[in-house]
């Protein structure tokens, strides 16, 4: 839709005004990818910022358009499709990444401001084939249904129980109060965040 | 397989599985023998863990959103900003020359919405010039190498249009100097899914009705021998799927063959659509869907901007990806229509029904079917039955089905209505369903409902001192239980030992996919894990579709005939190296045994003995086995519907007006049982919509300029972490012997009785009716008389 300014649309033009036009020139090329890499931009040569991400541990160097927001990088450049999109707008929390250890809306955080934090998806969340127990207990317990805020309610919930050792149910709700399951699967993630942090504890 | 001549078998029925009977049918020899109960199956009936739950939780499921193909372009959508326009030009040069951009196209698609019919004289080949209907209606569409060009190629098309008078709520659209929706009369189908659909309806302005078919009896002689009438005004709001994963597609057209990914609820009739759209052959067409962000009804066709895709790629030669924003989304891709119902009832002393009646009307949009389904005119026992049903136009986006449509407005008022006469007759509400309710299903599930809620503790209305009063409530499901036999799948056999199902049904959640692989795992001896699943694509045999709660009742029993029927092609390749007759072979444990387990071998060996690389079979969904209670063309109503009961007990504070729930009971059924875990958790979802449907969810349309105020997941009220109430649920086993399997759905019914339920208990708790949803705080104060009364909503 055009027509209406909203919060993020003036936090990601704010983000392209800091360097430069986004407008994409002559000479684009089309490139695979959500944000394909080949946008170029009035006023200087490539039109693309280069930036470094630590993700799930690896340090990435990418080549963006300035005004992506992280969730935009990691499904687009970074390949990395597992963090979801369900608003675009901070609302429903399905892209939920962490960084820093802290859970934040990658929709609304600009790819540019990360800086030197490191980044963790639901892709760096189990070690090897190991699952977080939060993994192990949202399969357990059914937490899910169509899946697709399961990503981000796994990190949310990953961050809780290693956080805080006996969550209570009322903290556990507290903790995804910014989530939306449309399935409503909520009472079994209740139930499996519970048993993740027992688990956790050993 | 032998001759085709019907065989008597001997199935188990009833609900109480310490007291089965026996019924005899008659079934063909292809059927699989009949299945025990649930307590003597290895993994039907058992709470085995969703198959795609690592690939969920671990971010490896492939979503439409997901999908990635080389050389893939970006769609975008220009959607009209008035309510009611004629478009006088489109301009669509300065977009189709930005960097990058490879296609753009006027967008002109009208499915979903009501179709006009053809003044009578004028010529059919002078199309009407274009208007828009709705904001957000589809004008253009520009498909470019990246996102961000797209959305700037987007800013540089220019429209002109004119703007119309429009209207935007449903009062107003009633009213004889309305600014008419449509220039004349229209017809179309009913994609609400509530009744007043494709037939010739007479028409007002904007007011399509009444459609008065369902009625029978006599009311007017029903009602003169009433004792006691009651009677009320309900008024129910729009509600939005909000589907987390937002509409999306990526359509490839080649040369020779379209494919289309997309996130869908029905791949077969997508394909289909498409085919018939685009003009190509069933065989040149192929929908894929793999995981699937949800769909409550608003994911079942192709719909416009599906078209948009499909055009631009024939245009672009390239594959397109389209997905809706939020903002998109909530505006134009279906909605739950909103009802006003006028309903009233007579009854004799002893409770029985005289006479029902229901008068109502609702907006689709610019769509039709606002209806309220056939719940009045179904549940309960009553001769003398009148629907006059309405469609009123407003320039909105369409709406579609959703989940129980029109049977989730027509139980809040109906379940309301019932409980009011409770009161009026001074009957206790479950005794009074016991009276009027011919279901022996739902009399045992008010049994046990009654048990686990507290019901002997419910107090008379309004009684608690204090400003925090707690009540509870009682409603009722009722839902037809669906089956389409055009559904069929394939159970292969593999030389080494493997394991394959393959069918077009799709997964939109519900777990279908861990269903049938515990159906062929228990046919073949194996475990689930053992089985490989592959669905939702329509190179596969066709499947049923994943709405109408019929998708489990109708693949799992072609399911467990084709992995019997290819089972049987086994034990024939390793007979003889048994040394037994292939019918005295069975198959348990991972091994291929004679039935007196002297002899035996693994599955894999057993596997070894084929002539050839994969055997294989297909089956379809036969009928039931003691028939229809209705068909049409593929579709069919089993004999039994589904019920279902659910308790509410909610606390009200009268200050603030602020409704919580604090428990709900939901004792639910669904013929046999297949996976109870994945059960409860579409039970508790349905209860959690319910609520929310209850309580928060409206979209809020703004009646002077026609926008929709709250497109988005801000202030579109959605009931989340800390609304969930406590949840119990409790199924039943509910055999009677109609399928290979005897399953049939939930889905739908485990939404239907939410509502009132919780209505029913806000009275309870404060002794006054609210009869208008949401039940916001402002509607609670407001029948208490706290507050002005305000006038109704859109």
């Amino acid at each position: 839709m055009t027509g209406t300014i909203t919060r993020r649309d003036f936090l990601k033009a704010t983000g392209a005004a800091m360097t430069g036009v986004a407008v994409p020139a002559a000479g684009l090329c089309a490139a695979p990818g959500e944000a394909g890499q080949g946008a170029g931009r009035a006023g200087n040569g490539s039109g693309l910022l280069a930036i470094s991400l630590n993700v799930n541990g690896a340090e990435r160097r990418i080549e963006i358009e300035a005004q992506m927001t992280l969730a935009e990088v990691l499904r687009g450049p970074l390949d990395m499709t597992g963090t979801k999109v369900g608003c675009d707008r901070g609302a429903c929390s399905a892209c939920t990444v962490w960084v820093d250890r802290v859970p934040v809306a990658s929709c609304m955080m600009l790819a540019v401001d990360v800086g030197e934090r490191k980044v963790v998806t639901i892709e760096g969340l189990a070690r090897g084939e190991e699952l977080h127990p939060v993994q192990a207990a949202f399969i357990a317990h059914d937490a899910m249904q169509c899946g697709f805020c399961t990503p981000g309610l796994v990190m949310s919930c990953a961050a809780l129980v290693e956080s805080k050792p006996n969550p209570s149910i009322e903290e556990i709700k507290d903790a995804i109060s910014g989530h939306l399951c449309r399935c409503g699967s909520y009472p079994h993630v209740f139930a499996a965040a519970m048993d993740a942090a027992k688990t956790l504890k050993g | 397989m032998a001759g085709n001549e019907l065989r008597p078998m001997q199935y188990p029925v009833g609900i109480d599985p310490a007291a089965l009977g026996e019924v005899e049918r008659r079934v063909s020899p292809d059927e699989a023998p009949p299945l025990p109960p649930n307590a003597r199956l290895a993994w039907i009936g058992k709470a085995v863990p969703r198959a795609n739950g690592h690939a969920k939780v671990t971010g490896s499921a492939l979503f439409t959103v997901d999908r990635k193909l080389p050389g893939m372009l970006h769609a975008r959508l220009l959607r009209s900003p008035w309510p009611h326009a004629r478009v006088l030009s489109l301009d669509l040069d300065a977009a189709a020359r930005y960097p990058g951009v490879r296609a753009a196209l006027p967008i002109h698609e009208t499915v979903g919405r009501a179709v006009p019919l053809p003044p009578p004289g004028t010529s059919p080949s002078t199309p009407p010039a274009r208007q828009v209907l709705y904001v957000g209606d589809i004008v253009a569409g520009v498909a470019a190498a990246t996102p961000s060009a797209a959305e700037a190629a987007l800013r540089l098309v220019h429209v002109e249009y004119q703007p119309l008078p429009f209207v935007a709520d449903i009062e107003g659209a009633r009213s004889g100097d309305a600014p008419h929706v449509f220039d004349g009369p229209v017809a179309g189908d009913s994609h609400a899914g509530g009744a007043g659909g494709d037939v010739p309806i007479a028409q007002q302005g904007n007011v399509r009705g009444p459609d008065r078919s369902g009625s029978r009896g006599n009311v007017r002689e029903g009602f003169a021998q009433a004792e006691i009438v009651v009677e009320g005004e309900f008024r129910t709001q729009v509600q939005t799927h909000c589907c987390l994963e937002t509409h999306a597609v990526v359509a490839d057209w080649e040369a020779d063959q379209l494919t289309v990914y997309m996130s869908t609820q029905y791949t077969v009739g997508v394909r289909d659509e498409l085919a018939r759209v685009f003009g190509l052959p069933l065989s040149r067409v192929r929908v894929v869907v793999d995981a699937m962000g949800g769909g409550f009804g608003s994911k079942s066709g192709a719909g416009n901007y599906v078209r948009a895709a499909v055009a631009l790629s024939r245009q672009a030669k390239a594959p397109v990806r389209l997905v809706l924003d939020r903002r998109e989304e909530q505006l134009d891709s279906g909605n739950r229509p909103a009802t006003v119902q006028r309903v009233r009832v007579g009854a004799r002393r002893d409770g029985s029904l005289s006479a029902v009646s229901v008068d109502s009307y609702g907006t689709a949009g610019v769509g039709i079917g606002a209806g309220v389904g056939n719940f009045a005119q179904s549940i309960y026992s009553c001769a003398n039955f009148a629907i006059a049903q309405s469609d009123v136009f407003i320039n909105a986006g369409p709406g579609s089905a959703m989940r129980g449509p029109g049977n989730t407005p027509g139980a809040f008022a109906f379940e309301q209505i019932i409980d009011e006469l409770a009161e009026r007759l001074a009957i206790d509400p479950l005794a009074l369903r016991d009276r009027i309710d011919p279901s022996a299903v739902r009399r045992a599930e008010r049994r046990i409902g009654a048990a686990h809620s507290g019901w002997s503790r419910r107090h008379a209305p309004g009684s608690d001192a204090g400003p925090v009063k707690r009540g509870r409530g009682v409603a009722q499901s009722f839902w037809g239980a669906n089956v389409q036999t055009n559904s069929a799948c394939e159970v292969r056999i593999l030389r080494d030992g493997s394991v394959e199902l393959l069918s077009s049904v799709q997964d939109i959640g519900t777990g279908i996919g861990t269903v049938l692989a515990q159906v062929v795992a228990e046919e073949l001896g194996l475990r689930p894990g053992d089985i490989v699943v592959r669905i939702g694509d329509t190179d596969f045999p066709a499947g049923p579709p994943s709405y109408g709660s019929m998708t489990t009742a109708s693949i799992t029993p072609p399911a467990r005939n084709a992995s019997h029927q290819v089972l049987g092609k086994l034990f024939d390749a390793v007979a003889s190296a048994l040394g037994a007759a292939p019918e005295n072979l069975v198959a348990v444990a991972g091994r291929i045994a004679t039935a007196d387990k002297s002899r035996s071998m693994s599955f894999r060996e057993a596997a070894t003995h084929l002539r050839t690389e994969r055997i294989s079979a297909v089956a379809s969904r036969s009928d039931d086995y003691g028939g229809f209670a209705r068909r049409f063309g593929d579709l069919a109503s089993a004999r039994n519907a589904l019920g279902g009961v659910q308790f509410a007990e909610v606390s009200v504070d009268v200050h603030t007006g602020s409704v919580h729930v604090e428990r709900i009971v939901a004792v639910h059924d669904c013929g046999r049982p297949m996976n109870p875990r994945q059960i409860e958790s579409q039970v508790q979802g349905g209860v959690l919509m319910g609520l929310s449907y209850a309580l928060y969810e409206e979209r809020v349309l703004d009646r002077n300029t026609g926008h929709v105020l709250n497109a988005d997941l801000e202030y579109y009220k959605i009931g989340r972490s800390r609304d969930v109430p406590e949840i119990e649920v409790i199924f039943l086993e509910n055999y009677q012997g109609m399928s290979a399997t005897d399953a049939y759905g939930i889905a739908e019914p485990a939404n239907i009785a939410t509502a009132p339920a919780i209505a029913n208990a806000v009275y309870n708790a404060i002794g006054v009716r609210v009869r208008e949803l949401p039940m916001t705080p402002a509607k609670i104060l407001s029948a208490l008389g706290r507050i002005p009364q305000r006038s109704g909503g859109q």
